[in-house]
């Protein structure tokens, strides 16, 4: 046995007291969970304190916390593990983030996390007529839906979203990664209208910030951010949804000037990516009012000589061999008939990895 | 030590105070940089969203390169972005070698072929994993005393931890922060360190990638920070470039000067503002300019010796 102290993020809003730490000393084994010894300090302090939970074994997601800042499920996180991690050897539990606290450490799931599950059509379409008995798929091509098929709904990406944090409208990752699980299903009759529909949405596909957080939250190994970029993979290259939030055209714009140049041209970026892919777009008007909105910016950084005029009008490039290098590059893997895609999770790693610094 | 040097696209583009400040300071730190400017873009996550075999045969290009430089001792970047989006195609090409050999299939026609194993590193963990701490506080010129920083490291650089080999003896995720004790400074504590400075979503959705902006600068200067300091050129361009616009979404003043980490380093080892680009930022680093002539003036001549 050995003693593990807790602080616990207290907060009843009812009361109308504002939310308080405590601390609680237990024994227990070293591997044994957070949970449980949240649980003990319940059992024998105080039976007041709010937790949910159901399963103890990482499988019903009813317990998702903070655990020293970090969203984790917790029967999921060891006391030995979580006390290294501390700041000063207190375990700090506090409820999830993006949620609002029903108490102490319970979020309101349903306000959140729900609402926008549902907001992605949940469930399979099915493709008409409805087989008698059986769809029969090719197994390869329910291979790639697996990785969003185990979620367990514990809200953790949704606790550390950080752009739900400044747009509690964004879609979010758990509810993204269950539109994947659909949009990749190969029974679904309706991909094209999901992902047009999630493509427009300003909150929607093109709202996530490529922050990785939802990555390192999942229990589950679900990466519901790879999944979002799944999406607009389909979206763009497969069925061409060309969005009202500059998403398809800025991903567009990007590829083409690498092509071009071999390295990134910001200045030719900006135009390209509100009004299509042409060097013509800087003179349509609704891209010069976009322009014109940054003005401060673009007006300091030219006074500071930071952008030079010169360099707007003449980017860098590779030199010629490299180019056409680049250039063969892309005409052979654009030429390939399928889009090569190596997914880690399903593919796993050769036996003979050597970890790289 | 000799590195396979990749600046990367934005650091000689918008800005170019980076690619400056990193030349300056790589000979006082005994850093030969082998520029790689045959290179490609590293697609910054976007190439790869569009197309995972096209970012990654790019990429496979760069380590190949890289690989052929001679006498370097690995690869070195200045770029959150590049680090992390280049760790995202490294890890695939390490993990498989039936898609290595693929990949290395394309680039045959040049005579390039990546092998695995290659080590990339930012200068931030460079600077801590191969210069090392103690020796970086040897050479430092002009202690960053009472200036108080606060680290923003960009996201592509702390996570994912796995992919990026962060971990309890390497932990990369504090590393800005034993850099800037190190150069003598204060290191400041606020909630943004860690967060996204919302430059990915600037075209899509300007309000909220501003609000992310405007957020962590607030942060930073209720925590009364005298600068922010970054080893990412993206972050650089929404905190910095876009921060009068920044302002306007938050609605409050922010005035919050944004340093790229070699010119905070720079300053340190005792190179005169002017020559790490600061005059170039969109905010003026007058707090930090203002402190670096006070302490000049101060400790009069340069530390003996060491």
């Amino acid at each position: 046995m050995a003693e593990f102290t807790l602080r616990l993020r207290r907060y009843d809003p009812e009361s109308g007291d504002a939310p308080y730490w405590e601390e609680h000393t237990v024994d227990l084994e070293p591997h044994r969970s957070v949970l449980e010894a949240i649980l003990q300090a319940k059992a024998r302090f105080d039976g007041s304190i709010g937790i949910r939970c159901s399963c103890r074994a990482a499988i019903c997601g009813s317990c998702g916390v903070r655990i020293n800042g970090t969203p984790d499920l917790a029967c999921h996180t060891h006391l030995d593990k979580a006390q290294r991690h501390s700041r000063d050897g207190v375990i700090e539990v506090e409820p999830m983030g993006n949620m609002p606290v029903i108490k102490d450490l319970i979020v309101d799931m349903e306000a959140v996390h729900w609402k926008k599950i549902r907001r992605v059509t949940p469930w399979l379409i099915a493709k008409q007529p409805v087989p008698e008995r059986e769809y029969i798929v090719p197994r390869e091509t329910m291979v790639d839906v697996t990785q969003s098929m185990a979620c367990i709904q514990c809200g953790a990406c949704v606790s550390d979203c950080l752009a739900m944090e400044v747009d509690p409208d964004f879609i979010g990752p758990a509810a993204l990664a269950k539109a994947y699980r659909f949009v990749g299903d190969p029974r679904d009759d309706q991909p094209y209208e999901r992902l047009k529909d999630l493509a427009e949405d300003p909150h929607g596909i093109y709202d996530c910030t490529h922050c990785f957080m939802c990555i390192d939250a999942c229990p589950k190994d679900v990466a519901p951010m790879s999944q979002i970029m799944r999406l607009r993979r389909r979206a763009g290259s497969d069925y061409g949804i060309e969005d009202r939030n500059n998403g398809e055209r800025h991903e567009q714009a990007f590829v083409t000037l690498v092509r071009k140049y071999g390295l990134l041209d910001e200045a030719e970026l900006v135009p390209r990516s509100y009004g299509g892919d042409s060097p013509l777009s800087k003179f349509k008007p609704s891209v010069q009012k976009e322009l014109a909105s940054s003005l401060p910016s673009i007006a300091k950084a030219l006074l500071r000589r930071k952008v030079t005029p010169a360099k707007v009008l003449k980017p860098h490039r590779l030199a010629k061999r490299d180019l056409q290098q680049v250039r063969r590059i892309y005409e052979e893997v654009e030429g390939h008939p399928e889009r090569l895609e190596l997914n880690l999770y399903i593919t796993g790693y050769d036996e003979d990895e050597a970890v790289t610094p | 030590m000799k590195v396979a040097y990749w600046p990367g696209c934005v650091s000689r583009g918008f800005t170019p105070e980076l690619h400056g400040s990193m030349a300056r300071i790589a000979p006082l730190l005994d850093i030969e940089l082998e520029p790689l400017d045959r290179a490609a873009c590293c697609g910054a996550g976007v190439i790869a969203e569009h197309n995972q075999e096209l970012a990654d045969t790019l990429n496979a290009r760069t380590f190949a390169l890289a690989q052929q430089a001679e006498g370097t001792a690995m690869m070195m970047n200045i770029c959150s972005t590049c680090q992390g989006a280049q760790a995202e195609c490294q890890e695939r090409l390490d993990a498989n070698a039936e898609y290595r050999a693929h990949i290395n299939a394309t680039l045959a026609d040049e005579g390039l072929s990546y092998e695995k194993g290659l080590t990339n590193k930012n200068f931030l963990w460079l600077l801590v994993e191969e210069l090392g701490l103690d020796e970086l506080r040897e050479r430092v010129r002009r202690p960053l005393t009472d200036l108080r920083v606060g680290p923003f490291y960009g996201c592509y650089i702390v996570r994912p931890t796995e992919r990026l080999h962060i971990d309890d003896e390497r932990p990369r995720d504090t590393y800005l922060g034993l850099v800037i004790d190190a150069l003598g400074g204060t290191v400041i504590d606020y909630a943004g360190a860690h967060k996204c400075c919302g430059f990915p979503i600037l075209m899509m959705n300007r309000e909220a990638s501003l609000a992310q902006a405007g957020r962590h600068l607030g942060d930073a200067v209720d925590a009364a920070a005298d600068c922010l300091v970054t080893p990412c050129p993206l972050c650089h361009l929404n905190l910095d470039l876009q921060q009068p616009l920044a302002e306007r979404v938050v609605g409050r003043e922010l005035d919050m000067p944004v340093l790229h980490l070699p010119q905070l380093v720079g300053l340190a080892l005792g190179i005169p503002p002017d020559q790490l680009g600061l005059g170039r930022h969109v905010v003026k680093p007058t707090a930090v300019i203002d402190w670096t002539t006070a302490v000049v003036a101060e400790v009069g001549a340069p530390s003996s010796g060491g």
